[in-house]
């Protein structure tokens, strides 16, 4: 059992969501990133996704992409991204890594999986990755106990999602809208539907991600959902503004998630 | 495989090696595209076994792009080539002036077939893009374009003439700001108006079914010179050249000669300043390996932790560090082979062909020729070289005019450099 299963076990007995926030790793400097994670964990994020920046991100809008960017050029390597699943590990949250495939599979895949678990850290989601060619990093994670996070959107098939599902640990990552990264006003019916359709396949955790902005967006969906994923949202806390002021916006925007998610 | 494709179930998770030319190709996308790839699947493979939709596609090419093209006998040009006899496949002659249109009918075909009301494409020196806007414009659908906004500065004119043509084209500032970027830019539309939006990738990259298709649509090419061929010159050629930047001009003319086992088929590469100097766009001399970039598995120029590197070439449309995976797989298979040219031997070529022969080639297509004057020379007068001459030039006049110095208002601007355009 991943510390992921224990924190999604644990807020599911509590009658409540569980709040997820993404970083990238390196953003706002590699210093930063450290702080910035724990400060979410001490916040009232349950799960943070570490993110490995990179130089094609096409799931993702403007908000990610300039994070990314700014962390690539300050020279962010894949180490760091082990450093901060451990930071988040220390500060008593469970870490999983959110990843495009290329650096995975350049770093090699069973020493990611390695260096991964060595870590501290849970799973891996992948968002582009889908599990029909992901024969290797199911193999591996299954040996290692790790999570294979995989997402199904508002257009998979019936059949495609209890494939998907089937093979999935951790929880289901379940994309609210057809589109990128990005604050929405309204998520709307379609993450319901997805998740309902989730349901009828298995009882892994739903969380879902995608346009998650606000402490009432946060309450609404933890209803129906085992998390609720944010990223944007969290991130924009940190972009053009000294650190100290970020990580304070970042606490206030983390805390009031993590009271939306406890309704 | 290449020929025989195991179709996707439609349901559940695909089959093993879908998309597959030995190890690489493959679909690496996010899941909210699968189920739009199987829609284009199902109906590409339903279209081409329907006469009716052949029919049409054969019908526009024939009064609409001009097909077939012709074969040019480069006498003059063919002197600095060692003597051999050089013929050019003239895509440069069809409809918009490239290659690129033979893809474009077919997949706005498509689009219509699948209901769909919106085209979007990425380009990079803009031939693509004239390309989808003219067919969507032919078509009655909405047309977006993205473009790199550094590419959008050196084909200042192929971005005109796609507003012309009623496209709204959109600069992308992201990354590196050429055609990887505008790739990117065109998943990320395609993700969230996939509904009622086809994406008519333009070369032989992406996820499958794109690489199949993309060059099924352009293999006219190549069964059309190999019967031209014969019949000017009554044997096959030597050799084949064509540049590579996806590869679709290149697959399009490789296709039909690649049973024909004593042909060589030559792809020419981005060589940009010199492959020693780094600034370049050889995927397969460089430092390319294999990796996953905009949804296939294949050779891609990146660095050691799987992040892509910016490549250079004084061609837009060679500037990409990925390639098609049918052209790794013919690479690692050695059915082709694939060589860098430099900036300075293409616009050589470009030259070269421009002052003797009357023709003037897109600098991509200046690759081919420069790889044929060296090919040439190998082969020597006996030698008989076909060369794809996929685009013409008349877009590049600004760029070839300020490389030899012609129009000395302002500099060359290459991708990535840090020279600043003084206008």
């Amino acid at each position: 059992m991943t510390k992921l299963d224990e924190v999604l076990a644990a807020t599911r007995s509590e009658g409540r969501a569980a709040l997820v926030g993404y970083l990238p790793v390196g953003f706002p400097s590699r210093e930063g990133c450290l702080r910035a994670v724990r400060t979410m964990v001490e916040a009232g994020c349950d799960i943070v996704e570490v993110g490995l920046p990179y130089t094609d991100p096409l799931m993702d809008g403007p908000v990610i992409q300039t994070a990314a960017t700014q962390a690539l050029e300050q020279g962010v390597h894949v180490s760091d991204v082990f450093a901060a699943v451990r930071e988040v590990s220390d500060a008593g949250g469970a870490a999983v890594v959110m990843t495009y495939w290329n650096p995975v599979l350049r770093h090699g895949v069973r020493e990611f999986a390695q260096d991964l678990a060595a870590a501290g850290g849970s799973g891996l989601i992948t968002p582009d990755l889908v599990p029909d060619e992901g024969a290797d990093w199911i193999e591996v994670a299954d040996e290692l106990g790790l999570a294979k996070i995989f997402l199904v959107a508002p257009s998979s098939t019936p059949a495609r999602i209890a494939a998907t599902t089937n093979v999935t640990s951790g929880f289901v990552y379940a994309a609210s809208v057809m589109g990128v990264t990005g604050a929405r006003t309204s998520v709307g019916e379609a993450a319901k539907g997805l998740v309902e359709k989730v349901r009828a396949t298995t009882d892994l955790p739903v969380c879902v991600g995608l346009g998650v902005a606000s402490g009432e967006q946060a309450r609404e969906i933890g209803q129906y959902a085992d998390g609720v994923i944010v990223g944007s949202a969290l991130v924009k806390c940190l972009l053009d503004v000294d650190l100290d002021e970020g990580l304070e916006r970042l606490a206030e925007k983390t805390r009031e998630l993590a009271a939306g998610v406890r309704g | 495989m290449s020929e025989k494709q195991v179709r996707p179930s439609g349901e559940g998770l695909a089959p093993a090696g879908l998309g597959r030319f030995g190890a690489y190709g493959g679909r690496y996308v996010p899941e909210a595209l699968v189920a739009a790839l199987e829609e284009l699947d199902e109906h590409r493979l339903a279209a081409m076994e329907d006469e009716a939709f052949t029919t049409e596609l054969a019908e526009l090419q024939r009064s609409y792009t001009g097909r077939p093209s012709i074969l040019t006998e480069v006498p003059r040009f063919a002197e600095h080539c060692g003597g051999a006899r050089i013929f050019l496949k003239r895509e440069d002659l069809n409809h918009t002036g490239s290659h690129k249109i033979n893809n474009v009918l077919g997949q706005t075909l498509l689009a219509r077939r699948m209901g769909k009301t919106r085209v979007i494409a990425e380009t990079g020196a803009g031939q693509h893009g004239v390309a989808t806007a003219t067919a969507a414009a032919l078509m009655g659908l909405e047309c977006v374009v993205y473009m790199g906004k550094v590419d959008t500065e050196r084909q200042a004119l192929n971005v005109a003439r796609m507003q012309l043509l009623g496209a709204k084209v959109v600069p992308v500032e992201h990354g590196s700001q050429t055609l990887k970027d505008a790739v990117n830019e065109a998943f990320r539309d395609w993700v969230a108006n996939v509904e009622h939006t086809h994406y008519v990738l333009g070369t032989v990259t992406g996820p499958y079914p794109f690489p199949e298709m993309v060059r099924d649509f352009h293999k006219v090419i190549g069964e059309e010179a190999r019967e031209q061929i014969l019949a000017e010159t009554g044997r096959l050629p030597d050799a084949i050249c064509a540049c590579v930047g996806g590869g679709s001009n290149a697959m399009g003319i490789f296709h039909r000669f690649i049973g024909d086992e004593d042909v060589r088929l030559i792809g020419l590469e981005g060589g940009g300043e010199g492959v020693e100097t780094g600034k370049h766009a050889s995927r397969f001399t460089g430092e390319g390996s294999p990796g996953v970039l905009h949804g296939a598995y294949t050779y891609v120029i990146q660095d050691d932790e799987g992040q892509t590197v910016e490549t250079h070439s004084v061609s837009a449309g060679l500037d990409y560090p990925s390639v098609g995976p049918e052209h790794s797989y013919l690479k690692d298979s050695g059915r082709a082979e694939y060589h860098p040219i430099t900036d300075a031997e293409a616009m050589e070529a470009f030259k070269l062909l421009s002052q003797t022969e009357g023709i003037l080639p897109a600098i991509e297509s200046a690759h081919a020729l420069a790889g044929a004057m060296k090919v040439g020379r190998e082969l020597g007068p006996d030698g008989l070289v076909l060369v794809s001459l996929s685009g013409r030039g008349d877009k590049d006049v600004h760029t070839a005019g300020r490389w030899f110095g012609l129009i000395d208002e302002d500099e060359v601007v290459v991708a990535g450099d840090e020279e600043e355009t003084q206008v």
